[in-house]
């Protein structure tokens, strides 16, 4: 880890746009775009949708485990209250999606900030644990909270899609939107780490204490980290609950999403930005496999807390760690 | 008036039994810093043992309590050997890692069998009646167990040689290993303690309530919050701190409906943690 902090530094001065890993996340991206667009292939389009929301997810999160080291066992309440905030502002003050999904980020990502300057004083497990208490906490207050459906959840008119060209057009359109969101992932996950903020981040992730004895003001940064990480996924849980037109709290604040996520960050190698993007895409597969194959289907949850114990047992650095060990000079172009 | 009384004392009866759950989980992060994520399917185990026992072999519901103990601790001394024992001494993070994946591998395989449809064991005790209120004799019975078994989990921990070992290791286990105390064993046997102890708790729940194979989760979360109200790593402050749940559950079922206790309980969960981590009982020591 230390010398990943020193050729972080030496990398720094060169420009970005003259650094390969630019030009390699915008290509990925737009190939993951047009694949499904090119051949009108629904399918592949559903299954690239779910892909690009457990990117999203488990990049936002990696900021969290892979930088600072803080393992957040609910990320998906972001996602979840995302998704509860702009479906309400669909369904009652009736705002179009254009509006409704970046207030949503915005909303969740103010709440994020002193929420975070509160629990982000607790360390290590202690955090963890209050980050399933956060969760559980929201989720039973929305399974309350009338105005929101209660447990029943809220229905979205099918009417609503009728601005996006009618609900063929309207399924493009929020794939399209959640491909760039899951390509702002990325460039967030590597600007920060690539920036001063992300150096202090990593700094905290390795020694807390060393990091604040050295100047990096660990509480602020890490609220900021908490606070970052909660605007897109927010956003992306606005888009996902809009396209079903429907969303209850066992859906939106459902703690399987967060440990697949969590699973994800360590299969693909924490504290890499392509790492998640990669374990994200190879899981979704896999889940699509286990899922549809007969012997199977019932042991989706087996299979993915086998490879997670596998992981985190025989081969913590995950996939890229194990790559890089290989290929050290992948590095400079797969960060 | 005497209402809200007959409330409380049930929600105390029922408490006991959630700070034997939490006994166990507090015991494992007192001796080796490991937060237990399979403490859920631990109890859930113990629910489905009990169910197993009495519907497969026709046992009295009280007579699988030895069976289930033993259960319980041959299964956490494998969970010991397959999850934990690397990730001794490593950063916390990964053994939350090791037992959260084990969790999910043992409740996949439990629901690809049973399914998540509910569960009941039949169990007739008399009640205990009290001018117009009557007293569910399962929820007295299982505190008369709970009380029995924390004051042998006292007694094993405070007058025997290998309970004196297992404070010795949570105290400090390099010292430990200098006095020639085997602590790997020492670690083994206490993870395997606190399991069966969640198994017994587990099974004493599925007396009183329902069950479905999810419920694991519930009484996890339930018991992280005991260990948090009676601070972490402490087995006398979890018994505490399940009375002292059950108290509040008891104070707050008859002026609310029951979804809200919820609420209530995690927003609890969230502030004690911030607010004081040792526990709400430490700050009068300090």
């Amino acid at each position: 880890m230390t010398d990943l902090a020193s050729t972080h530094v030496a990398q720094r001065r060169d420009s970005v746009l003259r650094r390969p890993f630019f030009w390699v996340i915008g290509v990925a991206v737009i190939v993951f775009a047009l694949a499904p667009w090119i051949g009108n292939d629904v399918e592949l389009r559903e299954s690239f949708m779910l892909a690009t929301i457990y990117v999203i997810l488990a990049s936002n999160l990696n900021v969290m485990i892979g930088y600072a080291g803080y393992i957040n066992f609910g990320s998906i309440v972001f996602f979840g209250l995302g998704g509860y905030i702009c479906v309400y502002l669909m369904a009652v003050p009736q705002w179009p999606l254009a509006a409704a999904a970046p207030a949503a980020g915005v909303i969740v990502s103010a709440l994020a900030l002193p929420f975070g300057l509160g629990i982000l004083r607790l360390r290590g497990a202690y955090f963890a644990l209050a980050t399933i208490g956060v969760n559980e906490a929201v989720q039973a207050f929305v399974t309350n909270f009338k105005p929101w459906g209660g447990a029943s959840g809220m229905y979205l008119s099918t009417a609503l899609f009728k601005p996006l060209g009618g609900p063929m057009q309207a399924l493009w359109t929020i794939y399209f939107l959640l491909v760039a969101i899951m390509g702002l992932s990325l460039y967030l996950s590597w600007g920060i780490k690539i920036s001063k903020f992300g150096l202090g981040l990593l700094a905290i992730g390795q020694n807390e204490d060393a990091a604040s004895v050295m100047g990096v003001p660990t509480p602020l940064y890490k609220a900021m980290a908490y606070c970052a990480t909660a605007f897109l996924p927010a956003m992306a849980g606005g888009l996902y609950f809009f396209k079903g037109a429907f969303i209850q709290p066992s859906d939106a604040f459902d703690l399987t999403f967060s440990t697949e996520a969590i699973a994800i960050v360590m299969l693909g190698g924490q504290g890499t930005i392509a790492g998640p993007a990669i374990g994200a895409f190879f899981y979704e597969q896999l889940r699509g496999w286990l899922l549809t194959s007969e012997t199977f289907s019932n042991f989706q949850l087996v299979a993915a807390g086998a490879l997670l114990l596998v992981i985190v047992l025989f081969l913590p650095g995950g996939l890229m760690g194990w790559l890089y060990q290989r290929w050290p000079r992948l590095s400079r172009w797969i960060e | 008036m005497s209402g809200i009384v007959a409330s409380i004392i049930d929600g105390l009866l029922v408490g006991s039994v959630y700070g034997l759950a939490a006994m166990g989980l507090t015991l494992i992060w007192g001796v080796m810093d490991v937060v237990n994520l399979t403490h859920g399917s631990m109890i859930v185990a113990g629910m489905f043992g009990l169910f197993l026992l009495t519907a497969g072999l026709n046992l009295p519901p009280y007579a699988a309590l030895p069976i289930v103990l033993a259960g319980g601790f041959l299964a956490g001394l494998a969970l010991y050997w397959i999850a934990v024992h690397r990730m001794i001494g490593r950063p916390p993070l990964m053994s939350l890692l090791s037992t959260f994946s084990i969790n999910f591998v043992l409740i996949g395989l439990g629901t690809a069998v049973w399914g998540t449809v509910l569960f009941n064991v039949p169990v007739s005790v008399p009640g205990f009646t009290f001018g117009r209120y009557t007293f569910p004799g399962t929820h007295i019975v299982a505190a008369v167990l709970t009380a029995l078994l924390a004051l042998l989990l006292y007694f094993f921990l405070y007058r025997t040689r290998l309970g004196k070992a297992i404070r010795a290791v949570a105290g400090n286990r390099g010292a430990a290993e200098l006095v020639g105390i085997p602590t790997t064993r020492v670690l083994s046997f206490a993870f395997a303690l606190g399991a069966s102890l969640a198994c017994v708790s587990g099974m004493l729940i599925a007396t009183l309530f329902p069950f479905t194979l999810l419920s694991g989760d519930v009484y996890q979360l339930k018991s992280f919050i005991v260990i948090v109200l009676g601070g972490l790593g402490n087995p006398t402050g979890a018994l505490v701190g399940g009375l002292a749940l059950g108290l509040l559950e008891g104070l707050l079922t008859p002026f609310m409906p029951v979804s809200w206790t919820a609420v209530i309980e995690f927003a609890l969960f969230v502030v004690v943690l911030i607010a004081c981590p040792t526990g709400i009982f430490a700050l009068r020591r300090s």
